[in-house]
């Protein structure tokens, strides 16, 4: 009984150090960043919370930029992957399924202008961002539903591009978020 | 391509970083002053004198190990009992009120936790309460990379123990150094880093706001950038949320990703160096650095070369080309397809496991490289653990090398005889055994089962690639990575239970085997140095390392890696 008291004591010590102290520390530190970015990083709009900066949204209408496709609808709460292997006949129904409706909704667009990223579904299902490309084609429908003119639209997407850390690590990409919150205030200047 | 470069630039960097950090690691080891003494001091003495510890009491290798098994077992109880009652914690503890787990879902997280594995079959948004988030899986990283580090110093101590009456060491002392002088610190940094970029810290629940077009959604958070620290530094790997690094609050921009690639490779990386030190054998550590960085190229090299290349089957609908290529599903764009497919790779070869990317949605080839890192488990490997693997493989090597040139198999001027040899050829098998044996079990229970598809429910993706997706869980478990395929059900009582032996022999087998290699070695004269002796530190040792590594590994896995990777990618599915 008594050679179990030691690591008891050891563990509890521990457990007090590393589960609950470490934690409080980082927290405490965290509290005191901007941004709110202890709690997310939430995004409003007229005093109104509307979503968080990273974390993709399911945008429906014509007159907003629609993300990728997601394997759980955009479920914060649930979120997830296909997890469809390359091979799997599913993979290739599905991509085809999101081609047609892209084409559908964007009426003048061709295959050969789509890039795959709309065709598929994102590893977090919560993915914010497009790349330039996917956001560009998606402009011409966009300024229809809008009634702006496209080169105004094309621009907005232009300075709403974040380009990649540091000029040259990643990706550029655009926050579809923050591009369609810029997209309602850009249609609201009479 | 300049998107490959930024996967070498930050490999680069992090090994700039080890050597501070590595030399910092071998003042500790060695008892030597360090400039954060006047605080971690004082905390590691309390952490012997309130458990009434004498760390100063020096062990053979079986206390040692028994010891530490000791408080492995006060670990596991913690964490199932917590599991096992996480529905019965309060509110504020649970705001999400994640509910309890079975028994066999408690059962194999508490076991992957305690061994470092980190595989979850369970999705932390829904599965898991803040405070076993924080006081069972994240003090169970702590606590498993602290003996991941112990056990580690423990046989390069023995390894360079002049005195052949000289005992393995304190556990304690060795266990308590790593949790408090070196993993409390780089966490904390890294930790603060992480909020930096982005990474949620909070213990309010989920937020409940409507989204841009009115509609109402939950989206869980929690205290999350304190987790990514130490399950980037421990090489644990478990995500706070189901998708793990490609969840945007995990890994919200390539400045976190980059903190995430930095923070994974760096202990294994110090580890090396610190060996160099405290066997003053600077020459013994470069060459180890480079097998280990070479290994990690050769395998990766390819891996990013082929997803790259793109998916056949979606070219066929004639879209746009992208830079990197069409194989997005499963994918980030803050990342893109190959800065996530090499940092697939390091997770794959340093077995922390924490991904970017959907395992399931590779390129078949893909899958090769990835197991083969896996599996092997010392291209840097876990903190500690990974140079127990390459010391089985240095003293295979060392001993084929010898009968080659007809001389005594000898290591580090020591006599390698039979009992050595047997402990690692033991090791180098017994992991391997287990995986083939357990995928054997898992094919045929679904092969014999009538129709499996809906009474077992096991594989979303059947054919080969279902028979990849149990491989490659069981490769993963035996070799404390923890990444699996998301297609595989892993939530029933098969795959709970099935993984555990793989874990337990994947973590403990290596261990033991490391210890008696090492401790068999530590009393017997010191050979001297003759003008035939095999030179360790040479390039003609390190490429035949390389070649044995390979060679075993190919012995052990190209048969199984046929039935899974190689058949779907030959026309399977």
């Amino acid at each position: 009984m008594l050679r179990i008291v030691r690591p008891v004591l050891l563990s509890g010590l521990l457990l007090l150090l590393f589960g609950i102290g470490f934690p409080a520390v980082v927290w405490a530190v965290a509290q005191l960043l901007p941004g709110g970015r202890a709690a997310g990083s939430p995004v409003s709009v007229h005093g109104r919370v509307v979503g968080f900066r990273y974390i993709g949204q399911r945008f429906r209408r014509p007159g907003y930029f629609h993300g990728r496709p997601s394997a759980v609808g955009y479920n914060a709460a649930g979120t997830g992957a296909s997890n469809l292997s390359a091979t799997s006949p599913a993979l290739l129904a599905a991509a085809r399924a999101h081609l047609d409706t892209l084409l559908r909704q964007n009426p003048g667009l061709r295959p050969a202008d789509v890039p795959a990223e709309l065709l598929t579904a994102s590893g977090s299902g919560l993915d914010p961002d497009l790349s330039p490309q996917a956001a560009l084609v998606q402009v011409p429908r966009v300024a229809r539903a809008r009634r702006l003119p496209p080169s105004q639209v094309e621009a907005l997407v232009r300075r709403q591009t974040t380009s990649p850390w540091l000029g040259f690590m990643g990706p550029a990409h655009v926050n579809v978020l923050t591009l369609n919150i810029a997209l309602d205030s850009l249609a609201a200047r009479p | 391509m300049l998107d490959s470069l930024n996967a070498l630039l930050l490999v680069a960097l992090t090994a700039a970083l080890a050597l501070p950090v590595g030399r910092y690691l071998a003042r500790v080891y060695a008892g030597q002053p360090t400039w954060l003494d006047p605080v971690l001091g004082p905390l590691e003495r309390l952490c012997y004198r309130l458990p009434g510890l004498d760390p100063t009491r020096p062990m053979r290798w079986q206390p040692y190990l028994l010891h530490l098994l000791a408080l492995h077992a006060v670990w596991l109880v913690w964490a199932v009992a917590v599991l096992l009652l996480q529905d019965r914690l309060p509110a504020a503890l649970n705001p999400d009120h994640a509910p309890a787990m079975s028994w066999s879902q408690a059962l194999h997280t508490g076991i992957s936790f305690l061994t470092s594995t980190n595989a979850q079959h369970y999705s932390g948004e829904t599965g898991a309460a803040y405070f076993t988030q924080l006081a069972v899986f994240g003090f169970l990283q702590f606590m498993s990379a602290g003996t991941s580090l112990a056990v580690g110093v423990a046989v390069v101590r023995a390894l360079g123990a002049e005195d052949a009456q000289a005992r393995l060491g304190n556990p304690y002392q060795d266990f308590i150094r790593s949790c408090v002088r070196v993993l409390l610190p780089l966490s904390l940094v890294v930790a603060v880093l992480f909020a930096v970029g982005g990474v949620p810290m909070t213990l309010a629940g989920a937020a409940h706001s409507a989204n841009l077009e009115g509609v109402a959604g939950t989206v869980a958070r929690g205290p999350v950038a304190a987790f990514e620290a130490i399950k980037e530094l421990g090489s644990n790997g478990g995500g706070f949320f189901g998708p793990n690094d490609a969840h945007p609050f995990e890994n919200p921009t390539f400045f976190t990703f980059a903190v995430h690639h930095v923070a994974v490779l760096l202990l294994p990386m110090a580890f090396v160096v610190m060996l160099g030190r405290l066997l003053r054998r600077p020459g013994l550590a470069r060459m180890l650095f480079g097998v280990m960085a070479a290994g990690l190229l050769l395998l990766a090299t390819p891996a990013v070369w082929l997803e790259q290349r793109g998916n056949p089957a979606l070219a066929t609908l004639g879209v746009a080309a992208q830079p990197g290529g069409n194989q997005l599903e499963g994918k980030e764009m803050r990342f893109g397809v190959v800065p996530t497919t090499a940092y697939a790779a390091i997770n794959m070869a340093v077995p922390a496991g924490t991904i970017a990317g959907a395992q399931d949605s590779y390129q078949p080839a893909v899958e090769v490289p990835f197991m083969l890192l896996m599996q092997i488990d010392a291209f840097f490997g876990g903190l500690g653990t990974g140079f127990l693997n390459m010391l089985i493989y240095v003293v295979i090597a060392a001993f084929v090398a010898s009968l080659m040139v007809g001389r005594t198999p000898e290591l580090l001027g020591k006599k390698i005889e039979a009992p050595q040899m047997q402990a690692a050829v033991l090791v180098a098998v017994a992991g391997p055994v287990v995986v083939l044996a357990s995928a054997a079990l898992a094919a045929w229970w679904w092969a014999t089962t009538p129709n499996p598809a809906t009474t077992l429910g096991w594989l979303g993706n059947p054919g080969a690639h279902g028979f990849s997706a149990m491989l490659y869980e069981l490769i993963s478990a035996t070799a404390g990575n923890g990444s699996g395929f998301g297609s595989l059900s892993g939530n029933n009582p098969f795959w709970n239970l099935l993984p555990c032996l793989a874990m337990l022999v994947g973590r403990f087998v290596p261990i033991v085997g490391a210890l008696l290699i090492a401790a068999g070695l530590l009393p017997k004269p010191t050979m001297p140095a003759s003008l035939g002796a095999i030179r360790l530190e040479s390039v003609t040792f390190a490429a035949l390392l390389l070649v044995i590594i390979a060679i075993l590994g190919a012995l052990l896995f190209f048969p199984a890696l046929t039935l899974g990777p190689l058949a779907e990618l030959l026309g399977g599915r």
